[in-house]
């Protein structure tokens, strides 16, 4: 038998939200998250209204910071956040000068994230729209079930990355781990490295005109100077979209 | 037709052997249903997906009876004196917790698996007598939000349709780890279903068997479940209640970690919960009873110190005011149901009988879900099917039903003596059979003796 001990119950909040000040029209809001809490600078970006600049200082790798953002806001954190950084974004853009823990950007529906150091596992993970740009390398399961988001990595991406992916572009400027595309949908992966090996049902695509225009959108709007002819193509040779005997060990 | 069904040859009709007469002996271990599985196997080389629940007997309510009050307690006037049935969900951390008016919700299903109409009866019913309706894999449709004034919204590792807007709209979010049907397996919906709208919702292509994801893609394990219920109550500024709905398996272990990671209610579907479309071999191996999971997951709350205080939803065939009284005594807030609201809809009504028999199936036994093609147009995306339920008859029907649970269970409660439905109790219970008595942590009926009891039932 064990023995379970009384669960915490703490809804968050600091002792002093002196710190954060509702966005104005143009102002810039300092929010120190020494100081105030989490709870007390995502109150304050979902209460913000109009375009407003908002710097996070001693993110401290909280969690959850800057998620939920419904505004057309620009915040930048000045070092490193935790999971779910931008979480659930529908406008603005959120800029990251440190490291993004798991989730970066997770369920993102339009804006635009950028890390400029790495991002962990699950980057951007069922995004539905906008731009995930991370500068450094990204962790396994990036772009897991995306359904529209584009991401551009400039370092590398580790295993398992764009599985079951819907829809949207996987950009990586690096080399992909294993297992890349496993159970892929319509999403396209363009990968300028080497590819460890592919997942079910991933196959490598011809490059057409119409892709290399495309890449080169996605690698100017992440501000990459990378030549699209340098990459190649994967996604789906749709195989697995219907239950059919021939394909009962991929099941 | 799909792969996984077999293949119906309507050349050769023979009239049905008098077993009896001929002294057959039927095989207790190859039956009749076994037999055509194993035919249907050889034939398809694919596994048999299916709608419903288990269908096998296991321990359940109706193996448990109710001590009426006697000499030491005194009933309750039936009709005049008050059995209150209303239930608050989510007042641990949620600012804006539910408040329904009877503790029977109706469970997560899809817009995708069931029609249009059929969402938009289920949210009718509900509102009707004043309790929820639960999305399902694929998203929150406008018809659904408005026709249900209770309205929980699914996070499930699909993700298909999540919408921050969506979730800033329901008025609970329930994170779905697993369902009783399928505790460990993702959803599934075959291409008959996938519609353009419902691959639209899904960000999928028309047609298509979606098989969706059975974990999550951004979180694995308790620690980081706290830290994602503190990523969803930040965007919905703590005001939305928060569910954890888990299969039952390890109810005991699951409903600690679920209240340590932080929800406000926890769901436990029993294995007898229905699904829309799942293999068969995991509809009827995987997961343990309601009847056992209900103490475990109650036992968790109470060394917790949070019984009644973080609710507990158990699902997995209700069906009648008993059961929910049965589930409430055994420690529940409210339960959920699925099936049995189907059913009140119109599901294998009798009334389709030659329809049914066109399908190869009959009233009572129709199970096919995953096909699309329901005679009773619920679950089906088919235009012309889906208009044979009226969703406002259907929902007028399953407030009926929902009446008729709760007054039963009212019934009951009065006849030992509550003056609400959250004041039964595992006293008030004997079992039937010494399994239901080791599950349900009751008496056997006559007796003090309780299976297990002081061993350590984990």
């Amino acid at each position: 038998m064990v023995t379970l001990m009384a669960p915490d119950a703490t809804a968050p909040t600091s002792d002093s939200s002196t710190d954060v000040r509702p966005g104005s029209d143009a102002g810039d809001t300092t929010t120190d998250l020494d100081t105030a809490s989490v709870r007390d600078l995502n109150q304050a970006l979902h209460d913000s209204v109009g375009a407003a600049s908002w710097t996070v200082t001693k993110p401290g790798g909280k969690h959850s910071l800057a998620v939920g953002i419904t505004a057309d806001v620009d915040v930048t954190i000045e070092g490193h956040a935790g999971y779910y950084a931008a979480g659930m974004l529908q406008k603005g853009r959120v800029t990251i000068n440190g490291n993004a823990g798991v989730g970066l950007a997770e369920n993102i529906m339009s804006g635009t994230v950028h890390v400029r150091g790495d991002a962990s596992q699950s980057a951007a993970a069922t995004g539905h729209g906008g731009l995930v740009v991370i500068d450094g390398n990204a962790g396994a399961r990036c772009g897991i079930s995306m359904k529209g988001v584009d991401i551009v990595v400039g370092g590398n991406i580790g295993h398992m990355s764009a599985f079951m992916a819907q829809a949207g572009r996987l950009v990586v400027c690096g080399d992909a781990g294993d297992a890349l595309g496993d159970s892929i949908y319509e999403a396209r992966i363009y990968v300028r490295g080497s590819v460890a090996s592919l997942g079910a049902d991933c196959i490598e695509k011809p490059m057409r005109a119409e892709h290399l225009e495309e890449l080169g959108a996605l690698l100017a709007a992440a501000g990459r100077s990378e030549d699209p002819s340098d990459f190649r193509r994967y996604g789906s040779a749709r195989n697995l979209y219907h239950f059919h005997v021939d394909n009962s060990t991929a099941y | 037709m799909t792969l996984t069904s077999l293949p119906q040859d309507d050349s050769v009709q023979v009239p049905a052997p008098d077993i009896a007469a001929l002294g057959l002996r039927e095989s207790a271990t190859f039956d009749r249903a076994t037999i055509a599985d194993i035919q249907r196997a050889a034939a398809t080389g694919v596994y048999d997906i299916r709608g419903w629940g288990a269908k096998r007997r296991v321990p359940h309510f109706d193996d448990l009876l109710f001590l009426g009050a006697s000499m030491s307690r005194y009933p309750l006037e039936g009709y005049r004196e008050k059995c209150d049935t209303d239930v608050v969900l989510g007042d641990r951390h949620a600012s804006k917790p539910l408040h329904l008016q009877i503790p029977v919700t109706i469970a997560g299903m899809s817009f995708g698996a069931l029609s249009a109409n059929a969402k938009e009866a289920l949210g009718r019913g509900a509102s009707e007598v004043g309790t929820s309706t639960t999305t399902g894999d694929g998203g929150m449709t406008p018809e659904e939000r408005g026709q249900s004034r209770h309205l929980v919204y699914q996070y499930l590792p699909s993700r298909y349709g999540m919408n921050p807007d969506d979730l800033r709209k329901a008025d609970a979010i329930e994170i779905v780890l697993g369902q009783g049907a399928k505790p460990g397996g993702g959803g599934m919906l075959l291409g008959q279903k996938i519609t353009e709208r419902v691959a639209g919702m899904r960000t999928l292509p028309v047609g298509i068997d979606q098989r969706s994801a059975s974990r999550h893609p951004d979180w694995t394990g308790p620690d980081d479940l706290e830290i994602k219920i503190g990523e969803l109550r930040e965007i919905t500024d703590w005001k939305t209640p928060i569910y954890v709905k888990i299969g039952a398996s390890r109810p005991y272990y699951d409903t600690a970690l679920a209240v340590k990671a932080g929800a406000d209610v926890v769901v436990v579907d029993g294995m007898q919960g229905g699904t829309a479309a799942t293999q068969q071999v995991f509809i009827e191996n995987v997961g343990i009873p309601t009847l056992a999971a209900i103490p475990q997951a109650v036992q968790a709350l109470q060394e917790l110190g949070v019984h009644r205080k973080v609710q507990l939803i158990v699902s997995g065939c209700i069906r009648t005011g008993a059961d929910v009284a049965k589930a409430m005594a055994l420690g529940a807030d409210a339960v959920a149901i699925g099936t049995a609201a189907l059913i009140a809809l119109g599901d294998n009504d009798p009334r389709y009988a030659a329809e049914y028999a066109a399908l190869g199936s009959a009233p009572g036994f129709y199970d096919d879900f995953q096909d699309g093609r329901d005679p009773a147009g619920i679950t089906t995306q088919d235009p012309e099917l889906a208009s044979r339920l009226d969703p406002i008859a259907g929902g007028r029907r399953l407030a009926n039903y929902l009446r008729v649970l709760t007054m039963e269970a009212q019934t009951i409660a009065r006849a030992c003596g509550k003056s609400h439905l959250h004041n039964l109790e595992p006293e008030d219970l004997v079992a039937l059979t010494i399994e239901a008595s080791a599950m349900a942590r009751v008496p056997l009926a006559g007796t003090s003796w309780i299976p297990g009891a002081g061993q350590g039932t984990l």
